[in-house]
């Protein structure tokens, strides 16, 4: 433990996991929905920065673009275009938070102590030579072109199913009125 | 470093997750949670990859497919949302019941 906390990437890591854990609860109990969507963005741009840690430098960027970037501010829209109640008076938890505090500290205590017998005394090489994205692509349009190409079809399709649901349709009503005018 | 303290962080974040997909009561807020399940899983898959180094980069690349599938899931998750919202006046899964409108 002593020689554990002498590395000072250990104090790195011991910062970002303090700040990850803190925004976390703010996502999951705060009153307020955008306060609780921006949480989130403290804990996506801290994991970008464990994934630097972790020297993988590509899947870090991609993860501020994408989710920093792109998803939060879809979900910005969804919490603003549903008029979500924003008061501090409405409460935004159901009536069972103490069966699902309960089943999430059994879920937590059931994954940290697999991973404690399992990987207890593994150590790894923080911020080592880092995987470039010269080797992301090779293995990409490599070995996984195929689960490539599908996840790109994957997320067209998602692409369309969003708009073709989320599209406006007119009553019949309204659209004779439209062809009046 | 170790690589168990990754673990344990990511089981607080996927924690955190379950509960407040179980807790929460709109909508979009359980989207939300279902992030930081997926943001967990993201960290153990570099974590491991950090560990192995395999040739390919075989977790890596797995974390930029489930970024690619839950950026697809945020889209289709909230355009329900959104569909429900238009024809119930609500975003209250509470008040979702029917499967018919």
């Amino acid at each position: 433990m002593a020689d554990w906390i002498s590395l000072p990437v250990n104090w790195v890591f011991l910062v970002l996991a303090l700040v990850i854990a803190f925004a976390g609860v703010k996502v999951v109990t705060s009153r307020n929905l955008i306060h609780a969507a921006l949480s989130l963005v403290g804990v996506l741009a801290s994991t970008a920065a464990l994934f630097l840690l972790l020297s993988a430098e590509f899947v870090a960027w991609v993860l501020v673009l994408v989710y920093v970037g792109a998803v939060l501010v879809l979900f910005l829209f969804g919490i603003m275009i549903t008029r979500a109640p924003m008061g501090r008076e409405v409460s935004l938890d159901n009536e069972r938070r103490g069966l699902a505090a309960i089943t999430a500290l059994a879920t937590f205590a059931l994954l940290a102590g697999t991973s404690w017998v399992a990987f207890g005394d593994v150590e790894i090489e923080g911020v080592g030579d880092p995987i470039t994205t010269g080797d992301l692509a090779d293995s990409l349009l490599g070995r996984y072109l195929i689960p490539f190409e599908i996840v790109s079809f994957v997320l067209l399709a998602a692409l369309i199913g969003g708009i073709a649901l989320a599209r406006k349709d007119r009553s019949p009503a309204e659209e004779a009125e439209r062809t009046d005018a | 470093m170790t690589l168990v303290q990754f673990l344990l962080l990511s089981s607080l974040l996927f924690s955190l997750g379950v509960y407040g997909l179980l807790a929460r009561r709109n909508a979009v807020m359980i989207l939300l949670s279902v992030e930081l399940m997926l943001n967990a899983v993201n960290l153990n898959l570099v974590a491991f990859e950090a560990w192995i180094r395999d040739a390919f980069a075989t977790g890596n690349v797995f974390a930029i497919f489930m970024i690619t599938v839950a950026a697809a899931e945020v889209g289709i998750g909230l355009a329900i949302v959104i569909l429900i919202f238009r024809n119930r006046a609500t975003a209250n899964v509470d008040d979702f019941e029917l499967m018919r409108g």
